[in-house]
């Protein structure tokens, strides 16, 4: 076994539109440590999303390659090898968030009292305890984004993709959230693949951030995080993250032409 | 002219009331959405008694609420015959192999869209038709009994139940069918755990229309053919005997029916998708 | 679009083909009499003994006759070809020979069906626009009778049709175009109360708001916002009023003895023993539902794309 959890070779993804071809990805390689936390960061249209759907399997690519735990992507996902994060938290309304966090469970077939030692479990991790019995429209948008961060904890997945989870939380929210997932990584060792538009949050969350540009969808940058492990929010503003959003912000400037 | 004046002084009375109760501020309360709508109902129920007082109209044309009253307390027996007749046994049963039916073969073809794509125009348009209309065919094919009645019942609801159930299995976020894909969870357990409760609000828009349907077909079938009792045959006799007042205490029964059918199947529903905005509110 | 329309045919070409199979089933017994009668000699040779038996078993014992069952008078199951021969013995046949308003003529008594839908639809919508605006306007109005248009469609109508016809025949009203369409709008009106309310409560709190930055009166704010806001719901909603209404006017024909209007046929055919009138009956009703919601259809697409919306 190696220490790569995704590798991408050349990969492609072209869309067929009334328009002619959309290349949403076009010959995109990238390795992904295990127990790295790597940032997806671009303008809309440069394929951070369509990538991440292909580690997920969502979506089928033309060409090229994508092993993910050295297996197909298909594979990967009927081992269910990931747990995914949507942008909206895509909790069932009929359910209880206990029951929602039960569902990956109850499909994968774990044993009744194993389901309810993780359902608590989890939802201690992402401060829910005491909320299992809440149905979902019940919590603010932040409380029901970590119940399906809850969701996707649940299982045995040692890899976690997140589609822009805090995307639409406020920002007063958003920061805390980070803080919490920084530390949820730190105590589970997972892999993580996280999308994101925006520069703070990538730079404060991740160990390498991945800078992609669009038409065709490609990496323009890949760039190593030198932050220390341990980051508190005030990090943000000391001169060793500004250099780093920096050295991101004039990656996404010179992958994008403006034409 | 002093029934008129009455009617008029209770229409005036009530009014007053019912805004009065609108305007306080215990006007969301259940009690006062309850009582607005029953003191109205009330209006019109004294209204009718009036008018039918006051221009002497004949009891053989129109009788007064009053003496319909009567005619159903003194008649409860037949009343309740022909209610097991036609409600109990006619609507009721077809009501339900109609909507069994009709779920099961929706679950059937959801497998294959082009089945789906073909069927839901189909069946949208057919869910429009004066489907009453097959009635005699159905008596004579099933005979005067219950039978006949059920199986009128359950070509009216199956249609309505079966584009409203095929329409929700479709209509599922497709996050959420991205999410169970995520899990690499089986076409049965998406279908069981997703798709049929996303679908279940519409499912009951079926049932609810269904259960408006059923008890129409059961009466029209029966002024087709049907042994000595049942709603539809008393009424259908009771115009020609001229037994006014026991055609409309069949009437009350008939409401009375359609609206505790309709209630149930409305509580069941608020039971099954209290998570549905619509029942959030 | 063309792949909706495969689908459909496929179907459509499927129920045709279960129909076809059907029928010898239904018309095996009734086939049978039919060559008894005729002389022929049946396995099992009594009525009496067949009744008591499957239909499959008649038909593995009599194969000969199993074809006779696709050509009967008087059909349990007539096949699709015999109810189109009969629609058009009763519509184009009766037209070429001029006799399109004979009383045998399903344009005569369509005619005489879309009338009373007609004016059912034109009551049932008035009434339900109406109270639309009635119940927009005003909470008591709302409280007061939304629950009673609820229960009024729980009520079935069926029951009182026969009592209406009596009712305004006692009150002097001639014939029974009336009552009919009493009874068709009692079916329409809810659809459209019902779409007319959500579309007229359509516009957000933050289009009326702006309304209320230019000071605009009452009426202007219904007239330039919620009016045309509600057109799309409407036009929803009258598609499914007509249908209705036309329900409503074939059910009051239904059980009352009426004589002419598609229900009537149906209601003749069976009192006739003529299953093939009732059939062709049905069909007409059903042609003349698509056209009513097609021409409906037509008009909403061009009206709001001259409004610039898109349905």
């Amino acid at each position: 076994m190696t220490d790569t959890a995704i590798s991408a070779d050349n990969l492609s993804l072209t869309f067929q539109t009334n328009d002619g071809p959309v290349h949403a990805l076009k010959d995109v390689s990238l390795d992904i440590n295990k127990g790295d936390f790597v940032s997806f960061i671009g303008p809309s249209g440069c394929g951070k999303t369509t990538f991440l759907r292909c580690m997920a399997d969502l979506e089928q690519p033309t060409g090229g390659s994508i092993t993910v735990n050295g297996v197909s992507a298909r594979e990967a996902r009927k081992s269910r090898a990931y747990g995914y994060v949507f942008q909206h938290a895509g909790l069932y309304p009929w359910r209880t968030i206990g029951r929602n966090v039960r569902l990956p469970l109850e499909i994968m077939g774990y044993p009744k009292a194993d389901q309810d030692a993780r359902i608590k479990r989890v939802l201690e991790l992402v401060d829910l305890a005491g909320f299992e019995k809440k149905f979902p429209w019940q919590l603010s948008g932040g409380m029901q984004q970590r119940a399906s961060i809850a969701r996707a904890l649940a299982f045995d997945a040692d890899i976690l993709l997140m589609d822009e989870p805090f995307g639409a939380l406020d920002e007063i929210v958003r920061d805390h959230l980070n803080e919490q997932l920084l530390r949820l990584w730190a105590k589970t060792q997972k892999t993580i693949a996280f999308v994101t538009h925006s520069i703070p949050e990538a730079v404060y969350l991740s160990t390498k951030i991945v800078v992609m540009s669009p038409r065709p969808g490609r990496i323009s940058d890949v760039i190593e995080n030198p932050l220390p492990a341990e980051r508190p929010l005030d990090i943000r503003d000391t001169q060793a993250f500004l250099d780093v959003a920096h050295r991101v912000r004039e990656g996404l400037r010179a992958g994008h032409s403006y034409d | 002219m002093s029934w008129l004046i009455v009617a008029l002084i209770f229409w005036l009375a009530a009014w007053a009331a019912n805004v009065a109760m609108v305007r306080s501020k215990w006007s969301e309360t259940t009690l006062v959405r309850f009582v607005v709508p029953v003191i109205f109902g009330l209006t019109l129920v004294i209204a009718w008694e009036a008018l039918v007082h006051a221009f002497n109209v004949s009891a053989a044309i129109l009788p007064p609420p009053s003496a319909v009253a009567d005619t159903f307390a003194r008649s409860t027996g037949m009343l309740w015959e022909d209610f097991t007749q036609t409600v109990l046994k006619g609507a009721l049963r077809g009501y339900f192999i109609g909507a069994a039916a009709a779920f099961v073969v929706a679950i059937l073809i959801d497998r294959s869209p082009f089945l789906t794509r073909g069927l839901l125009p189909i069946g949208n348009f057919v869910a429009a038709l004066p489907i009453v209309g097959v009635a005699p065919i159905l008596v004579s094919w099933f005979g005067f009994d219950w039978q006949s009645k059920a199986a009128v019942v359950v070509v009216m609801v199956f249609f309505p139940v079966l584009v409203n159930t095929v329409q929700g299995l479709r209509e599922t976020d497709a996050m959420m069918r991205d999410l169970m894909r995520t899990y690499a969870a089986s076409y049965f357990k998406t279908l069981w755990k997703l798709r049929i409760p996303a679908a279940m609000p519409f499912i009951f828009n079926g049932l609810k229309v269904g259960a408006t349907l059923a008890l129409i077909g059961a009466i029209v079938a029966e002024y087709f053919g049907s042994p000595t009792r049942g709603m539809g045959f008393r009424i259908s006799t009771g115009v020609g005997s001229l037994s006014i007042d026991l055609v409309w205490a069949e009437i009350v029964v008939a409401a009375l029916a359609g609206t505790l059918f309709y209630g149930v199947v409305a509580w069941f529903e608020k039971k099954v998708t209290f998570w549905h905005p619509s029942q959030r509110g | 679009m063309t792949k909706t329309a495969l689908s459909v045919l496929t179907v459509l070409a499927a129920i045709v083909v279960i129909w076809y199979l059907a029928v010898a089933p239904m018309n095996i017994r009734v086939a049978l009499d039919q060559a008894e009668r005729a002389g022929a000699t049946i396995d099992p040779p009594s009525a009496v003994e067949r009744r008591e038996m499957s239909s499959w078993v008649l038909m593995a014992k009599n194969r000969d006759y199993i074809s006779e069952g696709y050509a009967l008078d008087r059909p349990r199951l007539p096949t699709p070809v015999q109810v189109g021969q009969e629609l058009w013995k009763t519509t184009g046949a009766m037209v070429l020979n001029g006799r399109t308003w004979s009383k045998r003529s399903l344009i005569y008594h369509g005619w005489i069906t879309l009338q009373s839908t007609f004016w059912g639809f034109l009551l049932g919508t008035t009434i339900g626009i109406v109270g639309a605006i009635a119940i927009v306007q005003s909470r008591v109005i709302e409280m007061s009778v939304m629950p009673w248009a609820i229960i009024s469609q729980a009520i079935p109508i069926v029951a009182l049709a026969p009592m209406i016809i009596v009712l305004s025949s006692q009150v002097g009203i001639e014939g029974r175009g009336f009552p009919k369409a009493l009874i068709s709008s009692y079916l329409c009106f809810f659809p459209v109360l019902v779409g007319m309310v959500k579309g007229l409560r359509s516009p957000s709190a933050e289009q009326l708001d702006l309304l209320k930055t230019y000071s605009a009166s009452g009426v202007q704010r219904f007239m330039k916002l919620r009016v045309p806001a509600s057109l799309p719901y409407l036009f929803t909603s009258l598609k499914i009023g007509i249908a209705a209404a036309l329900v409503g006017a074939i059910v009051g024909e239904l059980p009352t003895g009426a004589i002419s209007g598609l229900g009537a046929r149906i209601l003749i055919g069976d009192q006739f023993g003529t299953p093939l009138a009732i059939w062709a009956a049905l069909f007409a009703a059903a042609i003349l539902a698509g056209v009513l919601v097609t021409l409906l259809d037509r008009t909403q697409q061009a009206l709001l794309r001259r409004m610039g919306m898109r349905s």
